[in-house]
């Protein structure tokens, strides 16, 4: 995978909205950052790679937000989680297509990048959000 | 699975709180009713909850804890009391975990004994805590360390702790990204 493309919050962004959700993988001790930084908090390293990671996962825990920034106001009441990939690495993101009655911890859910589809520009894309593997 | 409801969180409250820090041969030209504060801890840990390694431990507390109760030369079964920050009802519980009052997973076992009630064995929150008493964020950890020099120095009234000598407040920030543990010890 490249390594040219920026390791940034924005480059992140970008790979979602061609569907591929993009960690950085530090060159040195091999620390998967998800979402990306440009220095490794575990040995300091500022060399990274691009790494696919799969977005399926479980839910480990979650919220009701019912008063929400002005964009995601028309949304409320709306569920946001912590996701645990099956690589082990922990997301957090908006949970759509499921009843609050139907949010379980541990529930298996996966990546849609759907609403990533915005054209707004960014910062104001819509994010990557969540939702169930089967009901 | 039990969520957080209203009577869970602590109040939006305004407030204010100051504490005169001085050195203690200095301090008797202030007041002659002065305590000290023997531990002093503070840590940070990543603001992203899902970087953490646990959603139910504060690693700030622990790393802070352990700071300050190194350098009182305490344990935590030599506190007599305590100012805990319960921003909710769950950091309450995970206070107690993390500043080893209990074994982590029995902070709700601790609340039901009763040992963190007045006349138990580690009176918490007896100001009433960030949900009782109010929560003016920027003044509730002075107000903490106020309710603690009240008790050492005999003065807290109807909630008087008996015989108290060695306090404990924990103020914790930026949900736990930053947190703060001070001993203190009576001039008695």
């Amino acid at each position: 995978m490249s390594t040219k493309e920026p390791f940034t919050i924005e480059q992140f962004y970008k790979f979602l909205k061609q569907q591929k959700l993009m960690a950085g993988k530090c060159l040195k001790c091999g620390k998967i950052h998800l979402p990306p930084r440009p220095l490794c908090d575990n040995c300091f390293s500022q060399e990274f790679e691009w790494v696919s990671v799969s977005g399926r996962g479980k839910l480990l825990t979650y919220t009701i937000i019912s008063v929400a920034p002005q964009q995601f106001q028309p949304l409320t009441p709306y569920a946001v989680g912590i996701v645990q990939l099956e690589n082990g690495l922990k997301i957090p993101g908006m949970i759509q297509g499921v009843t609050q009655e139907q949010l379980k911890i541990d529930m298996e859910l996966t990546l849609d990048f759907g609403s990533c589809s915005s054209t707004q520009a960014w910062p104001q894309w819509t994010r990557y959000c969540f939702k169930p593997l089967t009901l | 699975m039990s969520q957080s409801a209203r009577c869970d969180c602590s109040l939006i409250t305004d407030g204010a709180s100051c504490m005169i820090l001085t050195k203690p041969e200095s301090a008797s030209k202030y007041t002659d009713m002065s305590v000290h504060i023997i531990g002093s801890g503070q840590a940070s840990d990543t603001i992203g909850l899902y970087e953490r390694k646990s959603l139910t431990s504060l690693n700030a507390t622990r790393l802070a804890a352990k700071t300050a109760y190194e350098m009182a030369n305490a344990k935590p079964q030599n506190i007599d009391l305590a100012e805990v920050h319960d921003c909710f009802t769950f950091a309450e519980l995970m206070a107690y975990e993390d500043l080893d009052f209990c074994p982590i997973g029995e902070g709700g076992k601790l609340v039901e004994s009763g040992e963190t009630r007045l006349g138990g064995r580690i009176p918490v929150n007896t100001s009433g805590g960030l949900k009782a008493k109010g929560h003016p964020v920027g003044a509730t950890g002075t107000a903490q360390a106020y309710e603690i020099y009240l008790q050492l120095t005999g003065q807290a009234g109807k909630r008087q702790v008996k015989d108290a000598q060695v306090g404990l407040t924990h103020n914790v920030g930026g949900s736990g990204a930053t947190a703060a543990v001070h001993i203190y010890r009576s001039d008695q």
